[in-house]
């Protein structure tokens, strides 16, 4: 009865509500607690979970409907050694009936996940991937975690999760044209560094944020990890459940922070003049607007991943690139982030135009984001991307240069074969 | 207690940097291993010792939730990670494979590259070259007793057994 009273009387954080109702505890900001988890994601490094899984000694899946497992980092297997990983993995998921699995053909995780339906406001979600907190974006409270301590959520269904702080930045409008989600990311992440956000549950609020589509807002909450977040969070709206409501018939409990809420601290980002930002290697925090970086010649540019392979970046990209060439001197790659993605696209003519254009289309997946196959980058090569990372030797050789930016600014920077602004090709 | 030579690192050294992600494919700690920290330092993997111990800035170990950087760490021999502030997954990870990890702004301007210092975990103490001790708030029971066990694996292996 006490703890039901002071639940009622004091304004809870969205964090708080959410890992109280996963404890079964009065969970408050800096409390370490136990909580179940409602549902657990792994990639290839499923292969590295199963190992510990079996290592520990466990015997069964605590709960085979709340695991997803799927394959996005190297698809179709590029390496003897990675189909190897496949294979042990497919054969598991045989054995042990775990009834939501996605082979190969399926897309990136961040994108397969909300798209089938798994991920519904309110959740408590944790994936063996750092960009895990891309979930936020419709309302879960949903973050990165390793691979041994994901075989122990498998045994044992909960994790030890300390209560984070919150910090809610609340981002006024309106967003001038031909700037995008990943534009304001980026801002915000070049104004509060690479470790601005460390531990803390990042709420984004005000008009930029209900503007923005799920799509859009999935960029925000994907890229909340670039400032060491542990989870990047837009409140659920109508856009939320009307996305969420297509493709699940589960009951919705929407979770949002109280009134009146204990905070971190609040930050006002004022909007209305940004322009495209690009990040300079080799850190995500180097941002710059375009203009500064504006006419530095590039050799390959990449449409793609989890942070902007979704279908208005592809649009977005296309739009420019439409009846134009890309450069003859850039590589330019685009990566569907999924099927639908893919399908959809392509019903439409875009794949088509943006082949037209000169572009090598990719299979759905991670593809070159994270250096593994499919366009790794030469010494002395200099690439443009929509990814989230630009790190030494990320998408490549460690003599190599990433510079990360909006897809319009790439599909710009690939018709001028140098970083563009995206506003002047257009006109 | 572990006692070892000090490798000096800056601020945010990614998990990149740790264990490129072009050496995933095979996840044999003998691997990783032979490519540990090689983007940040190509020395590092020749020349590392059992019991080294890496001294960095802030937010070590920020970017990927791959587990290979820790192992990488560990399989190479480095016996605990000192740093002002971690990323916190990479945090979570340390304690999960065994590879203790301190907090300690202090040493990042106090040790050099080769200087011996000693950890005291239950502690929290850190002896530098010099003499010197810097303290650090210790870890909290639960996962001391993780990293004591020799990890998560272990630790959840008794803990199932217990049931």
């Amino acid at each position: 009865m006490g703890i039901l009273v002071r639940a009622i009387m004091v304004p809870r954080t969205f964090a708080e509500k959410v890992l109280s109702r996963a404890s079964g505890k009065d969970a408050r900001t800096g409390d370490i607690v136990t909580a179940r988890i409602d549902l657990a994601m792994s990639h290839e490094n499923s292969l590295l979970v199963l190992t510990a899984f079996r290592e520990m000694g466990a015997g069964r899946i605590w709960d085979p409907e709340k695991v997803v497992l799927l394959f996005d980092h190297r698809v179709p297997a590029n390496t003897v050694k990675a189909a190897g990983g496949h294979k042990t993995v497919r054969d598991f998921v045989r054995s042990s009936g775990i009834p939501n699995f996605y082979d190969f053909r399926e897309g990136v995780c961040h994108q397969v996940l909300p798209e089938k339906g798994h991920v519904l406001p309110g959740m408590l979600v944790v994936g063996t991937d750092s960009h895990t907190t891309t979930y936020g974006a419709l309302g879960a409270f949903s973050t990165g975690i390793g691979a041994t301590e994901m075989a122990s959520v498998w045994a044992t269904g909960d994790l030890w999760l300390r209560v984070p702080e919150t910090l809610r930045l609340v981002l006024r409008g309106p967003l001038p044209e031909g700037t995008s989600a990943k534009d304001v990311s980026l801002r915000i992440i070049g104004d509060l560094g690479s470790d601005g956000a460390d531990y803390q549950c990042v709420e984004y609020t005000g008009p930029v944020v209900d503007g923005l589509s799920l799509s859009g807002r999935m960029v925000l909450s994907n890229m909340s990890v670039e400032m060491g977040a542990k989870a990047g969070i837009c409140f659920p709206d109508r856009k939320t459940l009307d996305y969420v409501s297509h493709r699940s018939r589960a009951k919705l409990a929407p979770v949002t922070s109280d009134q009146g809420a204990e905070l971190r601290e609040t930050v006002e980002m004022d909007m209305s003049s940004l322009g495209p930002q690009v990040a300079k290697p080799h850190a995500v925090d180097n941002v710059v607007a375009v203009e500064e970086v504006a006419g530095t010649p590039i050799d390959q540019a990449f449409i793609g991943s989890c942070t902007n392979g979704r279908l208005e970046d592809l649009e977005e990209a296309e739009r420019l690139l439409r009846g134009r060439q890309a450069s003859p001197k850039v590589r330019l790659i685009v990566a569907p982030a999924s099927r639908d993605v893919y399908i959809e696209a392509s019903e439409k003519g875009i794949l088509a135009s943006l082949a037209r254009s000169g572009a090598v289309i990719l299979n759905p997946g991670c593809g070159p984001c994270l250096g593994a196959h499919e366009g790794l980058l030469a010494p002395g090569e200099r690439c443009i991307s929509t990814t989230n990372r630009n790190f030494k030797g990320r998408m490549g050789s460690p003599e190599a240069e990433v510079y990360l930016a909006s897809p319009a600014t790439v599909a710009a920077s690939a018709i001028k074969g140098e970083v563009a602004d995206p506003r002047e090709v257009r006109a | 207690m572990m006692q070892g030579r000090a490798w000096r690192f800056g601020d945010h050294i990614n998990t990149d940097l740790i264990i490129p992600g072009r050496y995933l494919d095979d996840p044999s700690p003998s691997n990783l291993a032979a490519h540990a920290m090689e983007d940040a330092d190509p020395t590092f993997p020749r020349q590392v010792r059992q019991g080294d111990v890496i001294v960095a800035g802030r937010n070590f170990g920020c970017g990927s939730s791959r587990e290979q950087a820790p192992v990488a760490l560990k399989s190479a021999g480095v016996s605990a990670v000192v740093a002002g502030s971690f990323a916190r997954i990479f945090y979570r990870n340390c304690i999960n494979v065994g590879l203790p990890v301190i907090i300690c702004p202090e040493a990042g301007s106090m040790v050099r590259t080769w200087d011996v210092i000693a950890i005291d975990m239950s502690r929290g103490e850190v002896a530098l070259a010099s003499g010197e001790r810097l303290s650090f708030a210790p870890l909290p029971g639960f996962l001391l007793a993780i990293l004591e066990e020799g990890g998560l694996v272990p630790y959840t292996r008794a803990r199932l057994k217990g049931r």
